[in-house]
């Protein structure tokens, strides 16, 4: 995933206005990955999410990462389609029952290719700024692929600044809570609960005003 | 860039600004040298950020007004982000806030066409009445008043305060007036933040009785009665060379300063408290966020605008 247009598009547009129209405020960095494979999980509220998630690690390491979307909304037009796989670099999955083929295929094989996913365990953005139960792929993936470091965020303001079905953004201070890597323990339901559990812990971290 | 002749006296006081700091950073190396064991991170990262900080500004003061003025805009901007992101706020009122962030460009292009009239209504009476119409076309009545209220309340102080610094660099009518003021606005600032420090650093050796005991109860009297008589020394110093003030009016202005950096303090302490937050943001290491920083100007820089302009120009 090594675009021209995906470099130019994430050094000179995205990590400018992350930085100025944004603002982050980034808790426990140094645990975020220095190299690939590992996985990016994350509260989801907003189109910024992903794109504030990319501009936290190195440049470097551009390349390597693969946001996972959801292939119906994002392969819907060519145009966006185009945008999402050439210059977000996204890997799109078939959402919903009814495939036979294997979804995590494509994930497991990224992860064997040393890539980084960004996954967002609770499906799709929901309501702003509202954590919502997790689904359980990620803890299959990690179930086939046990050695890869899961490394939990808890975002906070990025449904303020773009929630869902706006156009506008308006700049907010936005806050990114890394939590220390999950390790694997044989356990879908175990695991699946320790992860919402860090990320609540990792939400109480932060003293937000109301909203709504 | 400004012309270097017509600038002397402002070189000359960002060259004493940067001795202050060598001295700081020679002072804390001397003392982790005297007492190894003491734990002095947040002092040394607080001098480093006075360095990015004063870098920052004297290369925007160096460059000539415009830069001056985009450089104060932002950090109006980051100031009214910053205040935004810690109220509580509606999201019916999304499209309001954005019209408040629209202000500040406006309101600093005023100040670089020396546009004096518009300046000083635009945010008190347009904006004023613009904000409360954009929110009844939205017509979220439940918390009304609180939304347009604590909205108005932070561009006052985000905006409409800390723009007067920037007037200052038009004075006396135009930027080319050979850095006077660039000097004025170097002068209020300067000795804004000096009174911080000095208020600081009196209250924290010899502070006892509390001033405002309910608000910070750390801020003595000491701390505050120390800090105002030497910002109010400095400024009679330094007055003759950055400013066309005589010794009674740079007492004056010096007890603004002093006086209005206090209130300035304690004002933004009062909403921090309010809010149950210690800092309003962690933009600038060691020292908070950035309101933490200029919420002393906010009140310095209007009193301070208005006595000078008033009285000199």
């Amino acid at each position: 995933m090594n675009h021209p247009i995906r470099w130019l598009f994430f050094e000179l547009l995205v990590r400018p206005l992350v930085l100025l129209v944004i603002g982050l405020n980034v808790r426990g960095h140094e645990r975020l990955p220095d190299r690939g494979p590992a996985i990016l999980v994350a509260n989801h509220n907003s189109h910024l999410d992903t794109l504030v998630m990319m501009t936290l690690l190195p440049s470097r390491l551009l390349p390597k990462l693969r946001p996972v979307a959801a292939a119906d909304y994002f392969l819907r037009n060519p145009l966006l389609a185009w945008f999402a796989t050439r210059v977000i670099g996204i890997l799109p999955i078939e959402r919903g029952r009814g495939t036979n083929r294997d979804p995590l295929a494509g994930m497991v094989r990224a992860l064997e290719r040393d890539e980084i996913l960004i996954l967002f365990p609770e499906g799709s953005r929901g309501e702003p700024e509202q954590l919502q139960a997790f689904k359980k792929g990620v803890a299959h993936l990690v179930r086939r692929k046990p050695g890869v470091p899961v490394v939990p965020l808890y975002l906070h303001g990025l449904g303020k600044a773009l929630p869902k079905g706006e156009a506008l953004l308006v700049p907010f201070f936005c806050d990114v809570f890394v939590g220390e890597p999950l390790v694997w323990d044989s356990d879908s339901r175990g695991y699946m609960e320790k992860l919402e559990r860090t990320m609540h812990e990792l939400a109480a971290q932060g003293s937000f005003p109301t909203w709504h | 860039m400004i012309a270097l002749d017509s600038a002397k006296p402002l070189l000359w006081a960002l060259g004493g600004i940067y001795v202050l700091l060598v001295i700081a950073s020679l002072f804390i190396a001397w003392q982790q040298r005297r007492w190894p064991e003491r734990n002095l991170t947040e002092l040394v990262q607080r001098v480093r950020s006075w360095w990015i900080m004063v870098a920052i500004f004297s290369a925007a003061l160096l460059f000539g007004a415009t830069v001056t003025l985009i450089f104060l805009g932002l950090v109006s901007f980051l100031a009214l982000k910053e205040y935004l992101s810690m109220i509580p706020t509606r999201r019916a009122d999304r499209r309001v806030l954005f019209w408040a962030y629209l202000a500040i460009p406006l309101q600093f292009y005023w100040i670089g066409i020396a546009w004096y009239g518009m300046f000083i209504v635009f945010i008190p009476v347009y904006l004023f009445l613009l904000l409360p119409l954009r929110m009844v076309l939205i017509g979220e009545t439940d918390g009304f008043l609180r939304a347009v209220g604590t909205l108005h309340w932070g561009v006052m102080i985000t905006v409409f305060g800390l723009s007067h610094a920037a007037y200052l660099i038009m004075l006396p009518g135009d930027a080319d007036a050979g850095g006077e003021g660039a000097s004025l606005l170097l002068y209020l600032v300067f000795l804004t933040q000096f009174n911080d420090v000095a208020q600081y650093v009196w209250g924290k050796s010899f502070g006892k009785r509390p001033i405002v005991p309910k608000v910070s109860p750390n801020k003595t009297w000491a701390g505050f009665l120390g800090g105002v008589g030497t910002t109010t020394l400095l400024a009679v110093l330094i007055a003759p060379w950055l400013t066309p003030m005589d010794t009674p009016a740079a007492l004056f202005s010096g007890l603004l300063i002093g006086v209005g950096g206090f209130i300035g303090d304690v004002n933004m302490s009062a909403l921090k408290r309010d809010l149950g937050i210690k800092d309003s943001g962690s933009l600038i290491a060691g020292h908070g966020g950035i309101l933490d920083r200029v919420d002393s100007l906010s009140f310095t820089a209007p009193l301070f605008f208005h006595f000078v302009r008033y009285g000199f120009y």
